[in-house]
């Protein structure tokens, strides 16, 4: 037990996968693409070693269908890929949303936009996760920003995946999939691990997407319940509609089954946020880089803090608008021309906002966002 | 042969079969217009899968979009309408977590072979476990009559209005080269051999495929001068087919011109699923690193 | 009281700079008592062009994993010690491969120059255990990690086959830098 207990350095990729085996995941397809590759890599050896599947599909897109199809078998399922290919994922995504299919989606982001720069961090999709698909949808994104997270934060993106029966993505950027930390895996049972709800009722009362719940158990193809998935707007049963209240009805439940349970799907992490008077709000390694400034600031006798979303959908408005209660100003790095900072604008009127945009494939340093932390001296 | 046994014969062939088996019949009426084959196609599907001995739970139909992706609606099994070209993918998944499903894919010409055109050569190339049913009609009927990669050349449509400049794919030829290991052909005018077919498809294992010739009137009929239903029927489907058994007792100059129908190409080849075991063996002896 | 150290392995992309980084952070974090974050940045292509590998090792968490003010840095190649010495601190320590990095850059940190790679040629019969022949100069050199932590992170890196080799590498790696230090 000791030797499992060890520690390891390991890579963020590689935690991302170990943790999603940890949360159950026992199915995994996915097309090639850095900087995200060393998960389909890690997973084509370790899947087959427990009894799972692996399967390199054609393309991003017959990847994130694979996956609906195997979560909807009862497996669950994930798929990784990086900015070009989440952009192919997108109507995938839409479906896994609309079908309400438990499953997990991770995008390890790179310069864009098409091609970029694949070897060079970037957080630009952030808001491709949340209005990537058409049409109105929920969207669950966690943003982890230790090795060490990437595991839990795997293992917390299938327990919400199962119990919300929906899709969730996990964002990071390269520097976080890339770098190397020692972590420590947790024994089974340390983490919770969350099932997906299956139907008791006798097959022919089973209503797949029943209004009255606000979660609905998932039946799996072959169990008896033969039920019907589409993409159409469908009633309860499964089956197409044109019924304008049954439609509406049905989207607004989408939307409500997450925005209702936004509290038990947030998570932040705060370092000084007691007193400060200026709050920095970043996510992925540029929050690893804001604290160190917060660090910096704070030596030199300025009260600054840190804000760091580990769900940055739901946007965490309201913790947002508690942290920053005696804050004179907000700064919002991220290696993108703007993009968080429009919902911290949002959520925060009245308030400076100050954004910190890199696009140059180099990570934002301590240096620079302690320049803005210092204007508020 | 006495007048009892012939009379016990006769009333055997006139039992009717009992689509309600395997239809949902408070799905109905379904979407298909007048004159359109998809129902018959999906009644020689039913009376194939009822002789393949496959319970109602072992099935599993997947489909993208467009009038035959409808079908897996109206049918009592484990069903799946996806989206447009991913019909395919979406069935590896299935079948690929729960290898015990049988998979049978319902899908159209634009559907399977021009947005799905690369899902269904690999799917052909894996020789993953699965029936995959290509309704051909030459068209793109939900939308309103587009011509699609079967559409024949110099063919009007709305988006040809000068008649398609576009070759046609063979879908047969393309499945049999991208490596499905059972292609065939069929027709919704011939009802008893596409039944035929169908319980072949159905039982082989690795990827099969069966293009069936089927006739919009609505979109390509009226657009093509085709006076009815029927008459399509039996021009392209009828005058335009030939079994390949007998085609190939005939001198090339009667062949010419005509699709062959009937099995065109079977052989034995791994199925990917029993490979992908395989693997999981050689990975366990490797022991859990 | 923080105790940041900062290295940055630097080559061309298929010297093994990658590799380096992980084995000193495993010395550091795994068989050493300290904490570690290594990176790295790399261009498109898995061979040639300037590659990096940083290594931050900390007795606490480590919040910004890139190096910033480097107290040690390694350059195998001219290319990567013109593009990457610039972040090297106060008092840093640069070693350079010799043969290779003739402009040396002139700064307040102390230069170390060695043949390392036609060392590992002549004495090992392969260049490719360089890295493994420079993390033992640089164990020595700096005295970050303990020479055994090094070691043992050393061979749990490489197949049984190659052990010998890697360990006769450090083991000139500490040798030379012993020479180095008593030069300078």
């Amino acid at each position: 037990m000791a030797a499992r207990k060890a520690k390891k350095l390991m890579q963020g990729n590689e935690s991302c996968f170990e943790g999603a085996i940890y949360a159950g995941c026992r199915f995994y397809a996915g097309y090639p693409i850095t900087p995200s590759t060393e998960i389909a890599e890690g997973l084509s050896r370790r899947l087959p070693q427990i009894g799972g599947k692996f399967i390199q599909m054609e393309d991003e897109i017959a990847s994130i269908a694979a996956v609906v199809g195997a979560s909807l078998a009862g497996l669950k399922s994930m798929t990784a890929t990086s900015g070009p290919g989440f952009s192919l994922k997108q109507e995938g995504l839409g479906y896994a949303c609309m079908a309400e299919v438990p499953c997990v989606i991770v995008n390890v982001m790179r310069g864009g936009p098409s091609t970029g720069y694949p070897t060079g961090p970037s957080q630009s999709d952030v808001m491709q996760a949340k209005w990537g698909t058409h049409g109105d949808h929920p969207v669950v994104a966690l943003t982890p920003a230790y090795v060490q997270e990437i595991f839990s934060e795997t293992v917390r993106a299938f327990n919400i995946a199962e119990k919300y029966r929906t899709p969730v993505i996990i964002l990071y950027d390269e520097i976080v999939g890339h770098m190397r930390e020692p972590i420590i895996i947790p024994e089974p049972g340390e983490l919770e691990v969350i099932d997906r709800e299956k139907p008791t009722c006798p097959p022919e009362d089973y209503l797949p997407y029943d209004r009255r719940l606000e979660v609905p158990p998932l039946a799996a193809f072959g169990e008896g319940y033969r039920f019907h998935v589409t993409g159409l707007n469908h009633k309860d049963d499964g089956f197409p509609t044109n019924d304008s209240k049954t439609i509406e009805e049905g989207v607004k439940r989408l939307i409500r089954k997450i925005d209702n349970n936004r509290e038990s799907i947030w998570k932040n992490d705060g370092y000084y946020l007691d007193d400060a008077e200026v709050v920095v709000f970043a996510y992925g390694s540029t929050a690893r880089s804001a604290r160190r400034s917060v660090r910096m600031a704070r030596e030199k006798g300025i009260k600054a803090g840190l804000f760091r979303p580990l769900t940055i959908w739901p946007f965490p408005d309201k913790a947002l608008k508690e942290a920053v209660k005696k804050a004179r100003g907000v700064i919002v790095p991220e290696m993108n021309l703007g993009q968080i900072v429009l919902e911290v604008e949002r959520n925060c009127p009245g308030m400076a906002v100050t954004g910190i945009h890199r696009v140059d494939g180099e990570p934002i340093n301590p240096k620079q966002i302690l320049d803005a932390i210092e204007k508020y001296r | 042969m006495s007048t009892g046994a012939a009379t016990a014969k006769k009333q055997k062939l006139s039992v009717p079969f009992d689509y309600n088996k395997y239809i949902r019949k408070n799905k109905l009426p379904h979407i298909w217009c007048p004159g359109c084959g998809h129902g018959i196609v999906l009644k020689s599907l039913l009376r194939a899968i009822d002789k393949s001995g496959l319970t109602k739970d072992q099935i599993c139909m997947v489909s993208g979009i467009g009038c035959s992706s409808r079908t897996p609606g109206y049918v009592d099994f484990n069903t799946m309408h996806t989206l447009h070209g991913r019909a395919l993918s979406y069935a590896t998944g299935v079948k690929l977590a729960k290898p015990e499903l049988k998979i049978i894919v319902t899908t159209g010409d634009g559907d399977a072979l021009a947005i799905g055109g690369n899902h269904f050569i690999h799917t052909c190339r894996r020789n993953i476990d699965m029936t995959i049913l290509v309704y051909s009609n030459a068209i793109y009927g939900m939308t309103g009559g587009q011509f699609s990669p079967t559409t024949p050349q110099g063919s009007m449509s709305t988006t040809s209005r000068y008649g398609n400049i576009e070759p046609s794919f063979d879908c047969c030829e393309l499945a049999k080269a991208a490596g499905a290991t059972f292609v065939a052909r069929g027709t919704a005018y011939h009802t008893q051999e596409l039944e035929r077919t169908l319980i072949e498809a159905v039982r082989h294992k690795g990827t099969a495929v069966v293009e069936i010739l089927d006739s919009c009137p609505i979109y390509f009929g009226r657009q093509n001068k085709y006076k009815s239903a029927s008459q399509m029927m039996e021009q392209i489907e009828k005058d335009g087919t030939i079994p390949a058994a007998q085609a190939e007792k005939l001198p090339p100059e009667e062949v010419k011109g005509k699709l062959l129908r009937g099995i065109l190409h079977r052989v034995e080849r791994p199925e990917y699923c029993e490979q992908y075991l395989k693997l999981v063996e050689k990975a366990l002896g490797k022991g859990n690193e | 009281m923080e105790d940041r150290y900062e290295l940055r392995f630097s080559g061309s992309g298929g010297q093994g700079m990658i590799l380096a980084g992980i084995i000193m952070a495993e010395a550091a974090s795994i068989f050493d008592t300290k904490i570690a974050a290594q990176s790295q940045s790399y261009g498109p292509e898995s061979r040639g062009g300037a590659s990096k590998a940083e290594v931050i090792i900390s007795n606490e968490p480590i919040d910004y994993p890139k190096a910033t003010a480097i107290d040690c840095m390694l350059a195998l190649t001219q290319e990567a010690c013109t593009k990457y010495h610039s972040d090297i601190k106060k008092g840093g320590i640069l070693l350079v491969d010799s043969d290779e990095v003739k402009d040396v850059p002139q700064g307040d940190f102390k230069v170390y120059r060695f043949p390392i790679t036609e060392t590992a040629r002549a004495a090992l019969g392969k260049t490719i255990v360089a890295n493994i022949l420079a993390l033992g100069m640089i164990t020595g050199l700096t005295g970050i990690v303990t020479a055994s932590a090094m070691e043992e992170a050393v061979l749990s890196r490489v197949p049984k086959a190659f052990q010998d080799m890697n360990r006769k590498a450090l083991q000139i790696g500490f040798e030379k830098a012993r020479e180095l230090v008593a030069r300078s």
